[in-house]
């Protein structure tokens, strides 16, 4: 267990590295934050000191070596446009990015898993139906266009809700409702076909055989082994959601962790752009870590020792 | 005494996008309690279907019991609601399936597997149901029991999963333990000794079994009665030694004629049944081996012939046969 984790932990610093390396070099070619910073006008000496200041006038390898040892310190830098450290920046986004976040994955989960739960059981019935075609609708709507419909009919016409920003609860609803739509249509399709995969095992024709109660079946035979790769989705989705849903966070001028990365590229704000996308990816990897983790607990064949 | 199961007109069908399967027709038998019988078929000769049918485990639709009735200890099966037979599978009829890599559970202990039907039927409690486990895994022949008991089916062998689906079936002290194939998946040693514990386990428990399988061997070596089904039916049964010394059914003719003879010298080909198993969607009228019956007569193909007592032979043992097939065999010897 210590030796897998190990590894995990060295594999992960290493994909962070990458990550780090791959977008110092690509933000750089994006074009020059100096002239961005300055106002309109702004003479070429103007420019060249404000380069040297952020230190943007020295050979691109020295820059990358120097700000990969300071983010070895934990050190991402200053941000250029708030003049503050660049993952400060990025880590007060976070409560409301992870708020968002927990209520799509709570609500889309659970209503997921129920529908999924309802077409496999209810196999060949208008049930079933409904909701694949509900299902497959959820899923291929794109969810800036949810967003803006909701935002039409529940904000502008109805007035229930506001439309953008964040503070209440109510704030919460529409886009926390779009991203649950979206994330119950994946769960509830893949569980659906999981659990008929599984109904069909020779171990749930011995379970049947036992006499066991049909709720016993279900829940520990059937439902048990679906979920394996129900748990692997939820993984991926809960790490795409925390890394900042940069589509509705836009729509809805949600102030989360995806929307400071958007405005940081916008601005070449170059270490809040590290610093945003060092997190996400190690948000990523840390998910991945948990998702290996249950893995070992829902199925006993690939637990480690 | 009246016997412990008697399966009356027993007929299921399955209702398929390409037309109904009569997957088993006018199956009838009588098994006496103590009896081991066997049941000896070609994949898609019902010996399985039949069998699942008499508990509700075939899958309805697309299965459906057309007709019949299996009385077990005085209560008609098909008339037992859905409630009656769930108390019933497990506890008074156990269950043996095929290939025990995918019948058990891979994510649960082999302890909770075992001690399922026992908390289910009897309400015993964890602890009481824990030594119950120990006690079956040791009786099924599996060392070290108290440590196994707490593994997964991967940590297990093929022949040790195979004691363990053992250890499930006869958990309740079912009074008929049906085995499907039980030992099919298995090497042929460690088939040999499955079936050793089968008969060890008949006389330390005295289970009435019913053992279904494709391997005439393996039914030589274990039943009392042999039962032969083709095509959804029943082309002769009675006790193993007068089946196999003196069968009277075509078919059974010719799946003994294709086993290997072991004390034989020399090289000599194998009989082979000709042309293709029975096509289970037309309708079942004659005898269904009758395509593929060199002794077949013009009745054969149009009229279903009843299970009777076959002539001159030893009583319980029945065929299904129009023709004579001692004295076609004696005519085919006669020639030149």
């Amino acid at each position: 267990m210590t030796r897998f984790l190990a590894a995990k932990i060295g594999e992960s610093l290493l994909a962070i590295w990458g990550v780090v390396t791959i977008v110092f070099f690509v933000s750089r070619v994006l074009g020059d934050p100096a002239v961005l910073l300055l106002p309109v006008g702004a003479g070429q000496q103007d420019i060249d000191s404000l380069r040297a200041a952020l230190g943007l006038d020295r050979p691109i390898l020295e820059q990358y070596f120097w700000s990969l040892l300071s983010m070895l310190k934990g050190d991402f830098g200053m941000s250029f446009q708030h003049q503050r450290p660049a993952m400060e920046v990025v880590l007060e986004r976070m409560p409301a990015t992870a708020m968002l976040a927990a209520t799509a994955l709570v609500f889309g989960t659970l209503i997921g898993a129920t529908a999924g739960a309802v077409a496999a059981l209810r196999r060949g019935t208008i049930s079933e139906f409904i909701v694949m075609i509900a299902a497959l609708l959820g899923q291929a709507t794109p969810v800036f266009w949810l967003g803006i419909m909701l935002i039409l009919v529940f904000s502008v016409d109805l007035g229930w809700f506001p439309t953008g920003g964040s503070g209440t609860w109510a704030h919460l609803v529409l886009p926390g409702l779009t991203l649950a739509v979206f994330v119950s249509a994946s769960i509830a399709r893949l569980l659906r076909s999981s659990l008929l995969d599984i109904m069909r095992e020779d171990y749930v024709r011995t379970a049947r055989a036992k006499g066991l109660m049909p709720r016993t079946v279900f829940f520990w035979h059937i439902a048990r082994n679906a979920l394996i790769p129900v748990v692997t989705m939820i993984g991926i989705i809960a790490g795409e959601l925390l890394g900042g849903s940069v589509v509705i966070e836009t729509v809805f001028a949600w102030p989360g962790v995806g929307r400071i990365i958007m405005q940081a590229i916008q601005n070449q704000d170059f270490p809040v752009i590290q610093a945003g996308v060092a997190l996400v990816a190690a948000i990523f990897i840390v998910i991945n870590l948990v998702v290996d983790l249950l893995y070992g607990v829902l199925d006993p064949r690939i637990r480690r020792r | 005494m009246a016997p412990l199961l008697e399966v009356r007109n027993l007929t299921v069908a399955f209702d398929t996008p390409s037309g109904t399967v009569h997957a088993v027709n006018d199956v009838s038998y009588t098994i006496e309690e103590g009896e081991t019988l066997g049941i000896v078929g070609e994949s898609g000769s019902g010996k399985s279907v039949h069998a699942l049918s008499m508990v509700g485990l075939i899958a309805t639709p697309p299965g459906r019991i057309v007709r019949g009735e299996v009385v077990f200890n005085g209560r008609d099966l098909l008339k037992l609601s859905q409630r009656e037979l769930l108390d019933l599978r497990g506890k008074e009829i156990g269950f043996v399936f095929q290939d025990p890599m995918t019948s058990l559970n891979p994510v649960l202990t082999v302890e909770r597997q075992i001690a399922e039907p026992l908390k289910r039927h009897f309400g015993m409690t964890s602890a009481q149901a824990r030594a119950r486990v120990i006690e079956l895994l040791e009786l099924v022949g599996i060392p070290d029991a108290a440590r196994r008991a707490g593994q997964y089916p991967h940590e297990f062998s093929g022949g040790m999963r195979q004691r363990v689906m053992i250890a499930i079936g006869i958990s309740c002290n079912p009074k008929l333990l049906i085995a499907d194939e039980a030992t099919t998946a298995l090497d042929v040693t460690v088939q040999a000794q499955i079936l050793d514990l089968v008969r060890d386990l008949k006389r330390k428990i005295g289970t009435t079994v019913i053992w279904i399988t494709h391997d005439m061997g393996v039914v030589a070596g274990l039943a009392d009665t042999v039962q032969v089904m083709y095509g959804g039916r029943i082309m002769e049964r009675g006790p193993v030694r007068s089946v196999f010394h003196d069968p009277r059914s075509a078919y059974t003719w010719g799946l003994l004629k294709s086993l290997p003879h072991g004390g034989k010298r020399g090289v000599t080909r194998l009989y082979q049944i000709p042309g293709n198993p029975p096509d289970l969607t037309r309708d079942p009228i004659g005898d269904p081996f009758a395509p593929r019956n060199p002794f077949a007569t013009d009745r054969c193909k149009v009229e279903t012939p009843p299970l009777v007592d076959a002539a001159d032979s030893v009583a319980g043992h029945k065929v299904a046969a129009w023709y004579d097939l001692r004295a076609a065999l004696a005519t085919q010897e006669a020639r030149p």
